[in-house]
């Protein structure tokens, strides 16, 4: 059995522009931001990122990476408008397909499950039906001939998601109180990179938590990355809460400055350039 | 006269939506909706599930008793049991909701939220609306991006919205229901010290006003210690809803 352990440098080195790339997490909680701040690093631009969004997609739009966005929503969750995405949105930077959020989870589940589309009652009669003309509706064989949103596969070139603990093999486990949709985004993908709090022994991640506990499983992950605090500034439970003065200085801030000031560096220089504003602030 | 204040009117009113509802999730977003159905749970409907904001079921002490994360909440929407309270950037007079952006979709004059689960709940589930503030800026002739569906709507696409239903939209002004033969937007109740005129300034289309409206009801003294003592110790409501 492989090793799949690698940097968050070698994970991002792996992608091209142009891909179609998913985000695990919701809002702004559990979000892979070791891999993103790895990705904004390099000049891979021109991404599809499919994601329910937070400060990934803020971020992503920000440095001029996206060229089309699949979302129902971005927010900060404690603020709810996620600004660098309003304001990448408001000058026109991006593509949006727009859908609601259990279309995306259909989405998700057409595309781990290797099928075209999943029919779901959601979408009929609100504008996402006008804002995206390429939606096609399939009408029931049955009896009852309901017609309803045939939601298309979100099939994705590669996936990022952030859980607490995994093994080296690419076993992923979260602790928190919700998987959100880690595991089908890593199922939805060609290729998955898992980012974790720590990394150990297989042995050691059922001693911690039940076996329902293992959300991802191997044979969909291509790449495991240790990085602990990665999720940082969303939050990481039971591991970490959300660094809320961090995010409210991420909002309030000119993405030029912030970018300046945080993420010139590596992940080391990240976290050493947080913690010497949280000492400023104290 | 209880000496309620507007907010606690705002939250009784919120509250009462969820009345006989039985044993369904409430899901209020925004505070007052929440104090409101966290009332409903304490006092009228006792069988009422409710979540802590995030992936757990709990009792009105914080007792977990269920676990609803994201996935199985998507998924309990579609089996209908449930009945949310959103918020509204901007509707209009056939309950068409709009939280995705102001101006055209194409190139927004401001971005908002996004259409988030407002498409697949009102085609779902009972779908009530909270505005703390009642504009012409948010009750208008037409929303700019239609994210929750409206009656008119619903009537044009029957059998996919057979299970639409919008009981009622709450403001800092009154309460609103679609209790009129086309289905278009009503006054149901004023909150005490709110005129007709008031409502009708406000509001950015031709509301339905029957010749008798009756104000929305008291607090009991029970209801009112509940959320002035146990629900909302801090008084946050009195900034959500001014006056």
């Amino acid at each position: 059995m492989s090793d799949k352990t690698m940097t968050a440098e070698e994970a991002v080195a792996r992608l091209e522009s142009g891909m179609t790339l998913g985000i695990g997490g919701w809002g702004s909680r559990r979000k892979p931001m070791a891999l993103v701040r790895a990705l904004l690093r390099t000049e891979i631009t021109d991404l599809t990122v499919v994601s329910y969004g937070g400060p990934d997609v803020g971020m992503l739009a920000a440095a001029g990476r996206v060229r089309k966005l699949v979302a129902a929503f971005a927010t900060l969750d404690s603020i709810p408008l996620e600004p660098h995405f309003r304001a990448a949105r408001e000058r026109g930077a991006f593509e949006l397909m727009e859908v609601d959020e259990a279309m995306f989870m259909w989405g998700l589940h057409a595309a781990a499950n290797r099928l075209p589309f999943l029919p779901v009652r959601a979408g009929i009669g609100s504008d996402v039906m006008r804002v995206n003309p390429s939606l096609r509706t399939v009408t029931s064989p049955y009896d009852d001939g309901e017609t309803f949103v045939a939601m298309p596969a979100l099939r994705m070139d590669a996936a990022f998601v952030h859980v607490n603990r995994a093994d080296r093999l690419g076993n992923g486990q979260y602790l928190g109180p919700d998987p959100y949709f880690d595991d089908l985004f890593c199922e939805a993908a060609d290729t998955a990179y898992v980012s974790c709090e720590r990394i150990v022994d297989t042995a050691e991640l059922t001693k911690e938590a039940p076996p329902q506990s293992l959300l991802i499983k191997r044979h969909v992950v291509t790449g495991v990355v240790e990085a602990p605090n990665g999720a940082h500034f969303t939050s990481c439970a039971p591991d970490y809460a959300r660094d809320e003065p961090f995010q409210k200085r991420y909002a309030g801030t000119a993405w030029p400055e912030f970018a300046e000031r945080f993420l010139t560096g590596d992940e080391h220089a990240y976290q050493e350039a947080v913690r010497a504003w949280r000492e400023e602030e104290a | 006269m209880s000496g309620a204040t507007r907010a606690e009117y705002c939250v009784i009113a919120c509250a009462e939506a969820w009345r006989g509802a039985g044993e369904i999730l409430a899901s209020p977003m925004g505070l007052v909706p929440s104090l409101g159905a966290r009332l409903a749970r304490r006092t009228f409907a006792p069988d009422l599930l409710l979540t802590d904001g995030e992936a757990l079921l709990v009792g009105p002490d914080g007792t977990v008793e269920g676990w609803l994360p994201y996935r199985q909440h998507l998924a309990l929407v579609t089996g209908g049991r449930r009945h949310v309270m959103m918020g509204a950037s901007q509707i209009d007079r056939y309950g068409n909701q709009n939280i995705s952006c102001v101006g055209d979709w194409a190139r927004p004059r401001r971005q908002l939220l996004g259409v988030r689960g407002a498409p697949v709940n009102t085609l779902n589930n009972a779908t009530s609306y909270w505005v703390p503030r009642h504009s012409r800026r948010v009750f208008v002739e037409k929303v700019d991006m239609v994210c929750g569906v409206g009656y008119d709507r619903a009537a044009a696409h029957h059998a996919a919205a057979r299970f639409h239903r919008l009981p009622r939209v709450v403001s800092d002004l009154g309460v609103f229901d679609f209790a009129t033969p086309d289905r278009s937007m009503r006054l149901a109740s004023l909150h005490p010290g709110v005129t007709v005129e008031q409502v009708e300034e406000a509001t950015g289309f031709a509301l339905a006003v029957p010749e008798e409206v009756p104000y929305t009801r008291e607090p009991s003294a029970e209801e009112l210690r509940l959320i002035r003592e146990v629900l909302d110790p801090e008084n946050a409501r009195a900034r959500e809803v001014r006056g």
